[in-house]
């Protein structure tokens, strides 16, 4: 889902950067008033953890690779803000070092896989879970669909913005500029390969992370109750 | 054992693991994510590279490419493997350090108020 320089056309990208400095700017001040220095290290290894999980690149046999954010997961241990600054961080590196989704899409990407994916998960993984005790098995689940349901937002959103580039930018004969692909064909291809595989691999990581931290460490998820307000 | 250190070694093991990200696909004959394609492959399924994809596709030039060393694109699965470990490295101590470094400005600018 890292959308590479070229695909998308300037208004896109404008928009995405746009839309990130004042979610940036709250994510920042949620940090510093909900976080105390301890629970640093713990946010930074999130942003390490987000960083290696994306590199699992899981195939459909044939067809497209993908792979899981775990963003839905940092922010059940520090709140869906923290998480935003986390992803964030992962992205930034990927872009410059890695070359893996663009500079120019920069916004858009955080848009949809810092900002969009753990709010949107969070709070399935909120009413789901609701006041079920720390180590119950539906707080897992809660979390696995949080994970699911938080990928395909994110998706959906990837979708939309390089469906929309065929309309907003084309020449006088009809042929694209950036992504030649209208938006049936684009959400038809991000949704669809989400919901059917990859939004999957976000539920196991999820869930089985929180599961893991039940058994070794539930205090890690007894954080995640009282900062995330 | 400290719960930082659990985390750690939770870390190192997905690190050491991540070439399953370069080899799953291959097995099983998977492309590239969708609209991640470089330009070659745009002109194969659309017949044309669009003008201003062509401009903005490579204006920018990553250290580390598709998370290999530069030049190393043609060779075999143990280099990119081997490459790819470097990189969940790399990867991992950059983002560690970012958000230690941002989070600990955030978190003292709070304390010193």
């Amino acid at each position: 889902m890292h959308i590479p320089d070229g695909y998308l056309g300037p208004v896109t990208c404008i928009a995405g950067f746009a839309a990130m400095v004042p979610v940036w700017a709250v994510a920042s001040n949620k940090v510093k008033n909900n976080l105390n220095a301890k629970q640093v290290p713990l946010l930074a290894i999130g942003a390490a953890f987000s960083f290696v999980i994306m590199m699992f690149n899981i195939p459909i046999p044939g067809g497209t690779s993908g792979h899981a954010v775990g963003a839905v997961l940092v922010a059940i241990l520090l709140g869906p803000w923290a998480a935003t600054m986390a992803v964030s961080v992962a992205l930034v590196i990927q872009a410059m070092l890695f070359g893996d989704g663009g500079i120019t899409a920069l916004g858009a990407n955080c848009f949809n896989m810092a900002f969009i994916l753990p709010f949107v998960g969070y709070t399935v993984y909120k009413i789901i879970s609701n006041k079920s005790s720390i180590e119950s098995m539906r707080r897992v689940i809660a979390a696995g669909i949080g994970g699911y349901i938080g990928l395909v937002a994110a998706s959906l959103c990837a979708g939309i913005e390089f469906g929309i580039q065929p309309l907003l930018h084309h020449t006088a004969t009809g042929q694209a500029l950036y992504c030649p692909y209208n938006l049936k064909v684009t959400v038809t291809a991000m949704v669809g390969e989400h919901v059917l595989f990859f939004g999957w691999v976000e539920f196991l990581a999820t869930a089985l992370v929180v599961k893991f931290l039940q058994k070794q460490e539930p205090a890690l998820l007894q954080i995640g109750t009282e900062v995330a307000k | 054992m400290k719960t930082i250190t659990k985390l750690w070694i939770g870390l190192g093991s997905l690190a050491v693991l991540s070439p399953l990200g370069l080899y799953l696909p291959e097995k099983f004959k998977a492309g590239d994510a969708w609209g991640e394609w470089g330009p070659e492959k745009i002109k194969e399924l659309v017949g044309y590279v669009p003008s201003g994809f062509q401009k903005v596709s490579s204006m920018w030039n990553a250290a580390m490419p598709d998370y290999a060393f530069k030049g190393w694109g043609e060779k075999g699965l143990g280099h990119l493997s081997l490459a790819y470990i470097v990189s969940a490295g790399v990867g991992i101590v950059l983002c560690f350090g970012g958000v230690y470094f941002l989070g600990k400005l955030l978190v003292r600018k709070k304390t010193l108020k």
